[in-house]
């Protein structure tokens, strides 16, 4: 099956702008690329749902509760697309979250962040989701057909996502002295790890080259980060908040924002294993994987049983 | 109108039935057996928190103060909530979660589905949107009542163990007093007695197809109807009310 010939031909197709079925030929290289980066991505979704879970039981009001609730169970949901679109490149879910549990498989660097106040879910929202979206927007014209399909859904749900994250921010920033205070806080300890989440400058991005041929990834990592700089400061202006950077400014000559270096050591640092909350999701998702086996095994004991019954009146 | 504060009575406790077991349920994000029972145990609590909106909102209606649901919601002291104490026991393992979602989700059904006749229309009409929902919850728990209680040795050990442990918590779903009375000689208010038949025939085939017995107790806890509750609502309540009660004149 594997000859120049398919490899040429698989190529080709990409080249064209054709999407990849699970049914066609694909370079092994390819499929551990997709099954690394999407089984990451679900994991990100899942993972996610910590820092914000953290807050509905405090959630200040019964909408901003609903509100909540509403995205974590998208964020779920997100994870269950792109654990199926993982699976149709054969690897079980099982094994995902193995990978994920014995450290294999990394999820978003953001997540091990802790989210401090009420002001921090309209942060998570605003500028994590708001990351999110820049990338996932265009990961939509990726080469894999069920990874981008599931972009496209995630993107609509995505920008809702970002909304009810900004509009706490601008609540809060037009409320007491306490609650600029808290949206401000908030603002200074996500934007660096935000702009974190795109990645190292392409100059030191160790994945790129194949995955730039393969059309997974469409865009470098600094022109999605500018991107996100570029809409997100002005968003900030608008309601009073000040961007933690001293040298973010408007350059005329690139139409761009210039702004600091990111503290790369920090970054590193959080990818090895020693942010602040690393740990703590790792073993909150080990904790509750292991204390649900029991529920697990009974629900496939019970449907081994009702097979066998439904065996017997056919037999 | 005559009976307004019974009224205004009876929305509390329904509105506080949805809101304190809708948060209970809320605590479970990310921490269900798997990622479609995350989902599922959510969406079951936003369904609850939405009603308990729904009746708050009413209730705030009633009241003669300038007051929003949020107010009924988050700002009241420990004792004038009456949410039945079966919702704010803790969700301990799975089978606690389940059997406590699986008797007070067919009490439910059985109670929304009369409520939808009530003469007072916002009450019917909030009824008639709970009971498509409430079906589902039902559904829910009692699929998995039996798959555990007929899984493995395990999971049938737990559920007995859930059903011995919150059974005591039933009675009050039945419980009538003045408020009830009132109401229902108005044609607003469900009869409870007559609901009680038709739950226990509905909880008894599930539980015979899982093979789970009911206790051999009959002692039952009250209190809620008066305001008196476990010592499980302070803890939700302190949780719950911070940042209301921390910052009293913020607007969220």
């Amino acid at each position: 099956m594997h000859n120049e010939h398919t490899d040429q031909h698989f190529q080709l197709r990409i080249d064209t702008e054709g999407h990849i079925e699970p049914r066609d030929y694909m370079p092994e290289g390819y499929r551990k690329h997709l099954i690394r980066q999407i089984s990451q991505h679900a994991h990100s979704e899942v993972i996610g749902m910590q820092p914000e879970g953290n807050w509905i039981t405090r959630a200040p009001s019964l909408r901003a509760k609903q509100i909540l609730l509403a995205k974590i169970q998208d964020e779920g949901g997100h994870g269950l697309y792109l654990y199926s679109a993982a699976e149709t490149l054969g690897i079980s879910r099982e094994e995902m979250i193995e990978q994920l549990h014995s450290g294999k498989a990394k999820y978003s660097n953001i997540f091990n962040y802790p989210a401090l106040n009420w002001a921090d879910i309209g942060a998570i929202g605003w500028l994590v989701d708001g990351a999110a979206i820049v990338n996932q927007v265009s990961l939509q014209r990726t080469s894999y057909g069920p990874y981008s399909r599931a972009m496209v859904r995630i993107c609509k749900e995505e920008s809702f996502h970002q909304r009810q994250g900004y509009e706490i921010m601008a609540k809060m920033m037009n409320g007491t002295k306490e609650q600029k205070e808290m949206a401000q806080d908030a603002m200074n300890r996500w934007w660096w790890p935000a702009l974190m989440m795109f990645g190292p400058h392409d100059k030191d991005s160790p994945h790129t080259g194949d995955a730039v041929k393969w059309k997974i990834k469409r865009e470098s990592n600094d022109t999605l980060r500018q991107k996100f700089i570029d809409k997100t400061v002005q968003q900030a202006e608008l309601i009073g908040l000040k961007i933690p950077d001293n040298d973010i400014k408007w350059n005329e000559k690139t139409e761009h924002y210039d702004h600091g270096e990111i503290d790369w050591n920090e970054f590193h640092r959080v990818i090895k294993g020693n942010g602040p909350c690393n740990k703590q999701r790792m073993d909150h998702h080990i904790k509750y994987h292991n204390e649900g086996a029991w529920v697990r095994e009974a629900a496939a004991a019970y449907k081994t049983k009702k097979l066998k019954k439904e065996e017997l009146v056919i037999g | 109108m005559e009976t307004k504060n019974e009224l205004y009575k009876y929305c509390l406790r329904l509105g506080d039935d949805a809101l304190i077991l809708g948060h209970r349920l809320s605590e479970l994000c990310s921490k269900a057996p798997f990622l479609e029972e995350d989902l599922a145990l959510t969406n079951i609590s936003l369904d609850m928190i939405g009603r308990a909106q729904a009746f708050l909102k009413y209730a705030s209606e009633l009241s003669d103060n300038f007051i929003t649901e949020d107010d009924i919601a988050y700002r009241r002291p420990e004792n004038e909530y009456y949410n039945h104490l079966i919702t704010e026991q803790p969700n301990g393992d799975f089978a606690h979660t389940i059997v406590r979602q699986f008797f007070v989700s067919v009490f439910e059904y059985h109670f929304f589905e009369a409520l939808t006749k009530s003469k007072d229309k916002s009450l019917a009409a909030i009824a008639s949107k709970t009971v498509k929902e409430v079906k589902y919850h039902m559904e829910h728990a009692t699929d998995w009542v039996v798959r555990l209680g007929d899984g493995t040795e395990e999971s049938h050990r737990r559920m007995q163990i859930a059903i011995e442990d919150l059974w005591m918590y039933t009675g009050e779903f039945f419980e009538m007093d003045y408020v009830d009375d009132i109401l229902l000689s108005a044609g607003i208010a469900v009869d409870k007695s007559l609901i009680k038949e038709k739950w226990m025939k509905e909880i008894i085939k599930p539980l015979e197809e899982a093979t789970l017995i009911l206790p051999a107790y009959t002692h039952m806890q009250t209190g809620s109807k008066k305001g008196i509750h476990t010592e499980c609502l302070g803890h939700i309540l302190s949780e719950m009310q911070y940042l209301q009660r921390a910052y009293p004149d913020a607007k969220w």
